[in-house]
This record gives structure tokens, C-alpha cells and sequence, in this order.
């Protein structure tokens, strides 16, 4: 299949939807003396990018982490007294990360898993990474963390046979300590390394591991700082402190694209230590503290002037208009044709047309964006939860006119993302506030500010045509996205007449990344259809999907979540229903069945039973994918029943927690996961797939039971309708 | 002006203002940063801390309403290095991803168990409907719950 589809094209997807930076001047060069004299003697072991590129399937050539020849992606230093640390760029925002990289390192270097520190998203510590999203992670920068750690392991092993003038075949490397067979004799990494200054770099084809030999990689770890989680001692970002520091407020617009008429400090510059900072569009604060920052942000009267702008109540429409722009194809040919589907429809034994919509839904992170700067001379420190750690460095640098290497930016382990987090405008802030007020300024956002000034998942529109023949084989199948986005959009069906397009849109409100991209609203879409279809045939939806499938990593899924669930074991009743859904994005499978429960009186829904069976090739940490599959399978459940994000010219009607439902302990269903261990198979990333087959599970499932078909997410904000 | 408070068995003067909130004088004034910010509303659970033993958000909670009254933030569960129970059970289900919803989450397990120590699942749900887990992993949080209510099998891993 040709369609855009595969982690490699979802990737540059998202990274052309989000890099507005340009590309990489500083590429990183190995300065040997330099890494010592930081990080002591011992051994270190860097990789060039250019040497996996080929073993995660990308092609050579065009701009991606993967093809930055001269950089290093990763590095990794055992001391001399044996401590391993690790250098990465990527960021952990509750994805767990942290412990499943260490695994994979502990792994190939045989050593403990404890005995390892990784350092996380420091600009002026760890290598260029583009960002952690897209599932990346665990395919691209753990294949490349155990080539490292094998690469230094190999080397270990060298210098003991040196040591001991003995053969290299007789040694072997267990638990940080190297044994020689025949002689018994043993010595550790720490003192092999113990003045040393020793530089490796990693080979194109370094002797890693298989999946089915892991021993520490592909068991359950616990999370390797969980401890700091459980007594409130891991420090968010907003949770630090630096000396002299202030408290900063932004003086929001009355609405989107507003600018200031007037602003007035009124009574606020009579308090103690506030600053009113006034900058163009931009109106900020500092004081001493909290409490005094929020006296004075109300003590301030601006005015502004905003342009008369749309609202929900026409989004859709909206969405269908052609752009002002030709971009928004996000660089991608946004068409995918094959066969002809006009000729297909013409010669259907059936014929089915149907629009789905979905609304903008907000990632409510909950640590609100936040950062804290600080500026020394002309150098500027920022310590932020992004996921993009570089792209927000080359931004400070470009907002204030620094040469790079004078601003670092660092990123505490973060209280969730979930795509949201790609920018850096609360450190743009922070450090605007700081750089007048001569003094580290803390910067967080409210709850309101969040749902407001952040980004949302872009709503959509997608139409779908398709014919189908009396055999029940799809024979046509057109779809046109609006505005959700290219992920996912081409369908695993086999169908040989298809027409699949991505429409950009002038969007009304900022949109951006959210955990599975578009792929949330073309399965939605899809799989909706595919059960209208199945109707349409007079088929079983299950079997109807198996009947147009040939992807056997689909067909188990599904085979999977329907033995578990007991599919087809009951049929569904007016107050009871069953709906199964599943899909494919960035190389791994998700199947989802759910049972749902209308009550006739009030005609409330609700979800009380849901399968998911999973695949992402060999397991990394079964306990912590575990948690990813059931936490992302829940926010499904958010945007699938109620959440959505409402406006009305240039404002948000619905900024807060209480007028913006989301998933509650009340709201979770009994939920069970299969989890299929591909050890033959390398590992795909697996924090956002899951989510995909949630929606159109549950909107099959209300379906079954009430014949109501439901197709714009979220479905039952209000219960269920009277009629589709 | 000078109020004073009981905080894990310590007791703190602090100079505020009667109608600051609690959780600006635990987080910006004794530094006590496990109490999170999620909402500033009451609605999502972030900054709740026992108050004796109900659970209370500290985010709308004005200083003058606690002063002088016992307090106790995730900092003060552990005890000369042990961890309370709940905080154990949390740890062992590992019953959080990002973290940051994690001490509200504790404090309410805590504060539930002190009202009845042997909860039924849709008790524990009812009782901690109030808290936000955005990162889902609620199914583990009632897991954890159980675990320290004595009353739960540890999730297989």
C-alpha cells in the first residue's frame, strides 16, 4: 500500500506540521577533550545517526532525525567507577521512557537496570533530537541506545582480553562485570575503565541482541524513578525554584488575534515589587510572589480590539471551504488514487455515502505549560515541559537574537503531553518577563489560560464514498479528510478502486499535534463506514471486515480482541450493544470491542465493558505498555462521548474543567488487554495507537443496540439523540 | 499578616494574606511543591491535601479557614523513611504515568480509607470521581486502592 500510512511518513508528517523552526546549522561534533573534561575518564561510546537510518526503513536523503551524518544521536559514558549514563534528547512526559530506554541499555551492556542514569532533553547536554512524538521513540532511539550500549560492551570486552592477554571467546559480560571462563577470574566495567579515555563509535552493524534472547528488555521494570512520583519530590517544572526568582503573569487578549488599545497598570503598580512589561502585542507582569502577581493581574486594565471571527455553530461549513493558501498538504502529495473509483461506483451492486465529523478536543495536560528562565549576561537558561526541547531552543534564540549556543533549554520530566507540548510559548514568555525584570521569573499557565492559548486537536470533516458487491467485497472507496490531517487516512482494506484525499482548511482556532494525530478521526471514519457497510451487506461487521482484509497482523488483532471480548456470543438489545472497530498507524495494530448501555429513560450511554487487543512487534516492558495501552484506550473515551472544545467569535466558551468533561474514575469501563508479543518483529512505538479504535468501537456498539448511527465525535456530549 | 500553620506536625508562621489560598502558601512559601496546581477550581484533584482526615483542595481553601488546624501534604505520609501504605500500593501497581495527578490521587486514597478501610470498587469510585488522572490510569489507581486496603491482588506485570 502506497497510502500514507508507516511510522516513517507519520513522522515527517508531524514534524512538517510543527517545525517552523529551520532546519539544524549546529549538527553536534565529537570534541573528544571536551567530553572529558565534563564528564571525567572512562569510556564513551557515540553514535552517528546516518548508520541506522536504514534498519529503522527510512530511505536516505530529505530532512529527519535520521539524516544528520556529522551529528551523534546518542552517547553513552561508562565512568571510571562504572556509573553508565546515558545522553538522550528525548523527553519522558509520563510515556515511561526513561526505565524502557534503560532497559534496552541494560540489556546490551549487561548491567543492571538501576545502575544506569539517563539524561533527558537537555539542549546543552544531550544530542540534537527532533522531539519526542510520533511513536519514535522506542523504534528509532531505542534501536539506537542498544547499538551504543552493544557497541560499548563489545569494547569492555576488548580491553579485558588486552588486560588479561587471554582470547575474547573465553569472556563473558554479566551484571556489569566481565568473567573470564576459563581462569574464573573477573573484573569490573568501573575498573577496566579507571584512567582511561577511551572514544568508541558505533559500527554499521552492531551485534545486538535478538528479541527472543532479552532477558532484562521484554520483562516487566518498574519505573525507575517512581518513588520521587509517590511522595512529591520529582520536580515539574513548576515546582522549581532559583534564586531572586519572580513570579510572572501574561495579560491575555480579550479574544484570538486581539491586539492592545490601551493598558493601563492601574492600581497594580502601586504593589509591592510588580513590573507591567509592555511589548507590542505582548502585556506581562512580574512580582515578588504568587499571590501578589494575581492582585496585580487584575489590578491591570487593557483594552483591546479583536476582528469579528467564526464560531462553532459554523465550523463544519467552514472546514469544507477552500484554503486562502495552497499549503497545509504539509509538504505531502495529498492525494492517493489507484484504480478508478468513479468506474467502481458505476458498476457497485451498492453504494453508501456518509460524512463524519470531529470536533476540536484540547489535550488539558495537567501540569498547565510552564516554564522558568533565567538569563546570565547574554545567556539565557530555560527550564520547560516541552516535547520539542531543540525546536524551543532555536526559538528563544531567533525571539531574542541569540547565537544558539547561548541559550540551553532543559526539560524536567513532564506532567504529560499527549502531542501538546510541541512549542515553547510559555518559555518565550518567561523569558521575556526575566529579561526585563533582571531576575528568574517562574511562568504557568492557569487552567484557563491551557484550554485558551494552547492548541487543539484539529476538528474535521471526512466524506466517504464506497460500492460494494453483493459478495460483500468493497469494490470503491473514496475519502476526503477536511482539515483533520493525513495520519492514517488510507485504508488497510484491500480495495482496488481508491481515491483518498487530504483537504487543508483555513482553521479558525490553533491546531497542532494530539496523541495519534488524524488518525483518531480517520478511524473513526473508516470504521464507522466499514459497519454501515457491513449492515448495508447484510453481514456481520466482523466477518465483513475480515472478508476485505489480507494484513495478517490485522486479521490477529482482531482475531485477538474478539476471543477475548466473546464477540458474537450475545446479540445486542435496545439497552445493550456491541461494536467492534480496529486499524493500523505507525507499525503497530489495534483491534477494540465495547459493550455499551443506554438507559431508555434517561438516555444516557455508557460504556461498560471494552477489549483491546494490541501489536507492536517484540514487547519492550509489558508492564509499562500495558498502562499505555489502557490509559490511551480511556482518553479515547473522552473524545469519543463528550469532549469537545466550543467557541464563538475569537474566544472559548468552555476553558475549565467544569464545562469540559473528561474521563473520570465514574466514566471507566471494565477493561481488559491482550498484548501480542512479536519477538520476530522490531519494536513499533505504542503510546498513541491504542486510542484509535475507541470511538468507532464504542459508536458501532450504540448503534447495535439503538439502530441510531451516530457519526460525529464526540457522540452522546448529551446523550443519545432520537435520530442519527 | 502572621498565620500560623500545622503542616505534617510542623508548625509554620507564614506572612499572608487571610484570603490566599492554601495552596499558594504550601507551594510559593514552604515549599512544599507536592501539592500540585491542576485547575485552581476544585475540580480536578491536583492540590487536595487532608485536612485532619477529610480531603480538601488546598486550591480554594483560604488560609484564614485552616490556621492552626492539621494539615498533611504527601510530603508528610512517609514516616522516619517508610512509606504509608497507600503510597507503597501505588508504587507497587504503579498506578500513574506522568505523575503529576499522583499526590492528590494519594492524599483522597488516604483520606477514603480513613473513612471506611475496606472499600468496595464503586466506593472507591464514587469517593475519587473527584480526581483527574488525564493520562487514564484510573483502572490501576482503583488497583492500588484495593492493594492497600488489604483487599486487592497485585496486578500481574
Amino acid at each position: 500500500m502506497s497510502v500514507p500510512s508507516g511510522a516513517a511518513r507519520a513522522f515527517d508528517l508531524e514534524n512538517a506540521e510543527q517545525s517552523s523552526t529551520p532546519k539544524l546549522h549546529d549538527a553536534f561534533q565529537l570534541q573528544r577533550r571536551e567530553f572529558f573534561k565534563v564528564l571525567g575518564g572512562g569510556l564513551l561510546v557515540g553514535m552517528c545517526v546516518s548508520s541506522l537510518a536504514q534498519e529503522s526503513g527510512r530511505k536516505p536523503g530529505g530532512e529527519s532525525e535520521d539524516d544528520l551524518p556529522k551529528s551523534l544521536s546518542a552517547w553513552l559514558h561508562v565512568a571510571e567507577d562504572g556509573k553508565v549514563t546515558v545522553y538522550t534528547g528525548k523527553v519522558e512526559v509520563g510515556q515511561n521512557i526513561r526505565t524502557s530506554l534503560s532497559q534496552q541499555v541494560a540489556e546490551e551492556l549487561r548491567v543492571p537496570v538501576n545502575s544506569i542514569a539517563m539524561v533527558m532533553g537537555d539542549t546543552a547536554l544531550t544530542p540534537f533530537d527532533m522531539g519526542t512524538f510520533g511513536s519514535r521513540t522506542t523504534p528509532i532511539m531505542g534501536t539506537r541506545l542498544r547499538a551504543v550500549a552493544a557497541t560499548a560492551r563489545e569494547a569492555l570486552l576488548g580491553l579485558a582480553a588486552e588486560h588479561w592477554q587471554v582470547s575474547r571467546d573465553s569472556l563473558a559480560a554479566d551484571n556489569g562485570v566481565i568473567t573470564d571462563s576459563h581462569s574464573k577470574q573477573t573484573i569490573s566495567y568501573g575498573e577496566l575503565t579507571r584512567g582511561q579515555q577511551l572514544v568508541s563509535l558505533v559500527p554499521d552493524a552492531p551485534p545486538l541482541e535478538p528479541a527472543k534472547d532479552w532477558h532484562i528488555a521484554g520483562t516487566p521494570a518498574a519505573k525507575v524513578d517512581g518513588r520521587a512520583f509517590v511522595t512529591g519530590q520529582h520536580k515539574y517544572t513548576p515546582d522549581m525554584t532559583r534564586p531572586g526568582m519572580l513570579v510572572g503573569k501574561v495579560v491575555r487578549p480579550s479574544a484570538f488575534r486581539a491586539s492592545p488599545i490601551s493598558v493601563d497598570g492601574g492600581e497594580a503598580g502601586k504593589i509591592p515589587g510588580v513590573t507591567l512589561i509592555h511589548d507590542g502585542d505582548f502585556v506581562g507582569l512580574t512580582a515578588p510572589d504568587e499571590a501578589a502577581a494575581e492582585k496585580a493581574l487584575k489590578a491591570v486594565r487593557a483594552e483591546w480590539k479583536a476582528p469579528a471571527q467564526s464560531s462553532a455553530a459554523t465550523l463544519f461549513a467552514d472546514l469544507r471551504k477552500p484554503t486562502s493558501e495552497a499549503g497545509e498538504t504539509y509538504g505531502m502529495d495529498p492525494t492517493h488514487t489507484q484504480g478508478s473509483v468513479e468506474q467502481a461506483l458505476a458498476g457497485a451492486d451498492k453504494t453508501l455515502a456518509q460524512t463524519y465529523t470531529v470536533a476540536y478536543i484540547a489535550h488539558a495536560p495537567l501540569e498547565p505549560r510552564a516554564a522558568v528562565a533565567e538569563w546570565n549576561g547574554g545567556k539565557l537558561t530555560v527550564w520547560t515541559g516541552t516535547q520539542r526541547p531543540f525546536a524551543v531552543r532555536d526559538d528563544l534564540a531567533n525571539t531574542f537574537r541569540l547565537p544558539i549556543e547561548n541559550v540551553r533549554v532543559i526539560v524536567p520530566d513532564t506532567g504529560s503531553a499527549y502531542g501538546g507540548k510541541h512549542i515553547g510559548d510559555a518559555a518565550v514568555e518567561a523569558a521575556r518577563l526575566a529579561r526585563t525584570a533582571g531576575k528568574p521569573v517562574k511562568l504557568m499557565w492557569t487552567r484557563e489560560e491551557e484550554f485558551t492559548w494552547a492548541y487543539f486537536r484539529p476538528a474535521g470533516v471526512i466524506d466517504v464514498k464506497s460500492g460494494v458487491s453483493k459478495e460483500g467485497k468493497i469494490v470503491a472507496w473514496q475519502f476526503d479528510n477536511y482539515n483533520s490531517g493525513p495520519s492514517a487516512i488510507g485504508t488497510p482494506y484491500e480495495i482496488a478502486n481508491q481515491k483518498i484525499q487530504f483537504h487543508g482548511s483555513d482553521a479558525p482556532l490553533r491546531q497542532g499535534s494530539y496523541r495519534g494525530l488524524a488518525a483518531t478521526a480517520n478511524h473513526f471514519a473508516r470504521e464507522t463506514h466499514m459497519d454501515e457497510l457491513a449492515h448495508l451487506c447484510g453481514m456481520e461487521p466482523l466477518e465483513f471486515r475480515l472478508k476485505n482484509l489480507n494484513d495478517p497482523r490485522l486479521v490477529a488483532v482482531f482475531h485477538a480482541a474478539a476471543e477475548k471480548f466473546g464477540w458474537g456470543r450475545e446479540k445486542s438489545s435496545p439497552t445493550r450493544g456491541f461494536g467492534i472497530a480496529g486499524g493500523t498507524e505507525k507499525g503497530s495494530y489495534i483491534a477494540t470491542c465495547a459493550e455499551v448501555e443506554i438507559d431508555p429513560a434517561s438516555r444516557e450511554v455508557s460504556v461498560k465493558r471494552m477489549v483491546a487487543a494490541f501489536e507492536c512487534g517484540a514487547i519492550v516492558n509489558p508492564d509499562g505498555l500495558r498502562n499505555q495501552i489502557m490509559g490511551s484506550v480511556i482518553q479515547g473515551l473522552g473524545g469519543a462521548m463528550f469532549e469537545a472544545i466550543t467557541f464563538d467569535n475569537g474566544k472559548i466558551t468552555n476553558p475549565h474543567f467544569a464545562e469540559y468533561r473528561m474521563p473520570r474514575f465514574a466514566d471507566v469501563p471494565q477493561l481488559e488487554i491482550v498484548m501480542i508479543d512479536r519477538k520476530d518483529l522490531p519494536p513499533a512505538g505504542a503510546g498513541e495507537t491504542p486510542i484509535v479504535g475507541t470511538a468507532p468501537a464504542v459508536g458501532n456498539a450504540i448503534f447495535a443496540a439503538s439502530g441510531i448511527r451516530l457519526r460525529s465525535m464526540p457522540l452522546v456530549p448529551d446523550g443519545l439523540p432520537k435520530t442519527s | 499578616m502572621p498565620v500560623t500553620l500545622l503542616v505534617n506536625g510542623s508548625v509554620h508562621t507564614v506572612d499572608a494574606a487571610a484570603d490566599e489560598t492554601l495552596l499558594s502558601v504550601l507551594r510559593g512559601k514552604l515549599d512544599l511543591t507536592g501539592t500540585k496546581y491542576g485547575c485552581g477550581e476544585g475540580q480536578c484533584g491536583a492540590c487536595t491535601v487532608l485536612l485532619g482526615d477529610k480531603p480538601i483542595r488546598s486550591c480554594r481553601t483560604p488560609l484564614s479557614s485552616v490556621a492552626g488546624k492539621p494539615i498533611t501534604t504527601i510530603e508528610g505520609l512517609e514516616q522516619n523513611g517508610r512509606l504509608h501504605p497507600v503510597q507503597e500500593a501505588f508504587l507497587k501497581v504503579e498506578a500513574f504515568e506522568c505523575g503529576y495527578c499522583t499526590s492528590g490521587m494519594i492524599l483522597s486514597a488516604v483520606a477514603l480509607l480513613a473513612k471506611n478501610p475496606v472499600p468496595g470498587e464503586r466506593e472507591i469510585q464514587e469517593f475519587m470521581n473527584g480526581n483527574i488522572c488525564r493520562c487514564c490510569t484510573y483502572p490501576r489507581i482503583v488497583d492500588a486502592v484495593r492493594l492497600a486496603a488489604g483487599r486487592g491482588k497485585e496486578q500481574t506485570r
